[in-house]
């Protein structure tokens, strides 16, 4: 049992948090020359020939740095085509497509390859509106549908455990410095203890993000579980920790100026897209009970 | 990073396993607790698996980490009881290996290991809970020994150990911190009586341990006179820090008992739902141990991550345990064939106060993980 990242792959971290907190609306094509599309795509298909588990530092970096452009969706179909492409790709669930308009082609559940044309929505997130396609008729593609959702809902779940990190990180400043009555806000408990309960659960998503990204990489069996436990619980978590570091901030936390809204935004995007947690944990109900 | 057992680790699980089956009898699993027990404590030190991760120079194993958690993990499984040395092998012996002289050493952690001698905890009192530098129970030093004085509150195992850990005031004039000493002391002395303390459960799982004129020899002082504050906080550190993997197996053995009842009754879809949402929480917190144990080991200090495993764990256990009365419905007040539930339901209530309250469990994150400015 070794539950930790390797070096290269602590490298990798560090390479993507400095990367995308300096440019957090890099075009995806910048990204690409990074190398971080295609990662876990074996090298004789065009890929980087690493693993699911590279791939998920990524992801979980990009939740942290709220980057908006398709990455996400982009690096979960590469891994279904026959040959890695440069086009930047989104997918179609319950109907939703993420990014649609920034997005040359769009995966859907019926496994078909669709031009990415269609109306985008006014979303409450509106750094990843959401789109609806004109039509679904595409060229078929081989595989299965399955390991594309798997993929998907652990990339969610990683993103959340960025978002959550983040929103921990700015309440845990903003306490530290602002005062009241005299005294740092975060010396009062009624302050502090929120944080430290956003704190543990961070920690738990992370692990079950983890191990979602572990069970998805090794293809265990019992990612079909894993999956949608880490998804239920990680959005919850970013949902929670955003909602209490609003709480901490006060009034500043309720503006449109300070950042925290982003955040919170994207939490509830991540909860909703591809199901919210309660849907999640119906399917890990059946599992234990049925 | 590869989460399933390395052979080593896969191979060290088959064995016990092995051993478990042929030696945990079901006559031990219904046995009285105290008698069974001694057996099973003695079965283990036997077996090899008492002291495991204890250095092989005072008789452990000298196993890693990872095979103390495997081993809590197989107990739990097999719904082991479990060893009446808790004390002594997971807070007492560590403590006296990290401070204790040689001639302690000798003295003490064979017959902890082989739970000859079974220790008991003397910290909390009825005005030091979890404000322990207020302890007032006073040590005196005259020539060779020290007087004991004073009343310790909340010890399991008092009412049979033969030794006590004791956190003491030993000089009258200090306050908090400073002025306390760590005391060894021998429960059959004269002056030591301990009182049963009956709890929420009807049970006396817990004791009161009075000291009237407790005679101490001096070379029972753990660590430095005047220095026990560091001392105790070496047990409470490996109180906290081995706590991970047990809890983890308990709230197993908890859950899978939870679905089982839920299969034989049937659950709502909003039961349903809660169940699912405890399974994932224990995923979340054995996988959590096992990123804080990689820490450990690679580093010789638990990863800060693990710090939430006791906070999350009481309170997963109080609505598990709820949970489960409620699976029972209207017959929740009936005490069956063995009460299981209603005794865990209510035992529970502890969880959240034993070992750390969650308000100080809270406080030692904001401060000591997050960094937050210090409330006192």
């Amino acid at each position: 049992m070794d539950f930790a990242f390797t070096q290269e792959q602590e490298e990798l971290r560090r390479e993507a948090r400095a990367f995308l907190e300096a440019n957090p609306e890099a075009p995806l094509s910048e990204l690409r020359e990074l190398g971080w599309l295609g990662v876990s795509v074996p090298e004789e298909r065009g890929g980087g020939g690493l693993s699911f588990l590279d791939e998920a530092i990524l992801f979980e970096e990009a939740g942290r740095a709220l980057y908006s452009g398709p990455f996400l969706t982009t690096a979960v179909v590469l891994p279904a085509l026959p040959e890695v492409d440069e086009q930047a790709w989104s997918i179609e669930v319950d109907g939703f497509v993420p990014d649609l308009l920034h997005v040359d082609r769009v995966l859907t559940e019926e496994m078909r390859s669709v031009p990415a044309e269609g109306e985008t929505l006014a979303t409450m997130d509106e750094t990843r509106p959401l789109g609806r396609l004109t039509s679904s008729d595409g060229e078929a593609l081989d595989g299965e549908w399955e390991p594309v959702r798997l993929r998907l809902l652990a990339a969610l779940a990683l993103e959340a455990v960025g978002i959550a990190q983040r929103a921990l990180e700015l309440g845990i400043a903003y306490v530290s410095e602002r005062e009241q009555f005299g005294k740092k806000i975060g010396t009062y408990q009624a302050v502090a203890h929120p944080l430290a309960d956003t704190y543990v659960e961070t920690e738990l998503a992370r692990s079950l993000a983890y191990w979602a990204a572990f069970s998805v990489a090794e293809d265990e069996e019992q990612a079909p579980v894993a999956v949608p436990a880490a998804k239920a619980f990680c959005a919850e978590t970013a949902v929670a920790a955003c909602e209490r570091s609003i709480q901490v901030h006060g009034g500043i936390g309720f503006t449109w100026e300070h950042p925290l809204h982003r955040y919170y935004k994207r939490a509830q995007w991540l909860d909703a897209f591809g199901g919210h947690a309660a849907v999640q944990r119906a399917v890990v109900a059946a599992a234990l009970l049925d | 990073m590869d989460l399933r057992d390395t052979p080593a680790e896969a191979a060290f699980r088959a064995e016990l396993r092995a051993w478990i089956e042929e030696n945990l009898t079901d006559e031990v699993r219904r046995g009285r607790f105290e008698e069974a027990g001694r057996d099973w404590s003695r079965k283990l030190y036997e077996g090899g698996y008492a002291g495991l991760t204890w250095p092989k120079e005072y008789g452990g194993a000298g196993a890693p980490y990872s095979h103390q958690a495997i081993f809590l993990e197989e107990m739990a499984r097999a719904e082991a009881p479990s060893h009446l040395g808790v004390i002594g092998l997971g807070m007492a012996g560590p403590t006296i290996i990290a401070h204790g002289t040689e001639e302690q050493k000798q003295a003490r952690l064979d017959a902890i290991l082989s739970t000859e001698e079974i220790w008991c905890q003397g910290f909390s009192e009825p005005g030091a809970g979890s404000d322990l530098a207020a302890v007032r129970t006073s040590a005196i030093e005259d020539g060779d020994h020290f007087v004991v004085n004073g009343q310790k509150v909340w010890s399991s195992f008092a009412h049979i150990a033969d030794w006590c850990i004791l956190v003491t005031r030993s000089d009258p004039d200090s306050q908090s911190h400073a002025g306390l000493t760590y005391l060894i002391v021998n429960m059959h002395s004269p002056g030591v009586e301990v009182r049963p303390l009956r709890q929420i459960t009807g049970e006396a799982e817990f004791n009161e341990i009075f000291f009237t004129d407790v005679k101490v020899p001096v070379e029972n002082v753990l660590g430095e006179v005047g220095g026990g504050w560091a001392v105790a906080m070496t047990t409470l550190l490996h109180e906290r820090g081995t706590l991970g993997f047990a809890l983890t197996a308990a709230l197993e053995a908890q859950i899978r008992k939870l679905i089982a009842l839920a299969k034989e009754r049937g659950a709502t879809d909003v039961q349903r739902d809660a169940i699912a949402r405890e399974w994932i929480g224990l995923q979340a917190v054995r996988y959590t141990t096992y990123r804080s144990l990689t820490t450990l080991i690679k580093t010789g200090i638990p990863g800060p991550e693990g710090s939430g495993a006791k906070l999350w764990w009481s309170e997963a256990n109080q609505r598990v345990t709820k949970l489960a009365l409620e699976l029972l419905g209207p017959e929740a007040q009936v005490i069956g064939d063995n009460g299981y539930w209603q005794h865990q339901q209510l035992r529970s209530r502890g969880n959240t106060i034993e070992a750390g309250t969650s308000e100080i469990l809270r406080n030692i994150i904001a401060e000591r993980v997050l960094g937050l400015p210090r409330s006192r």
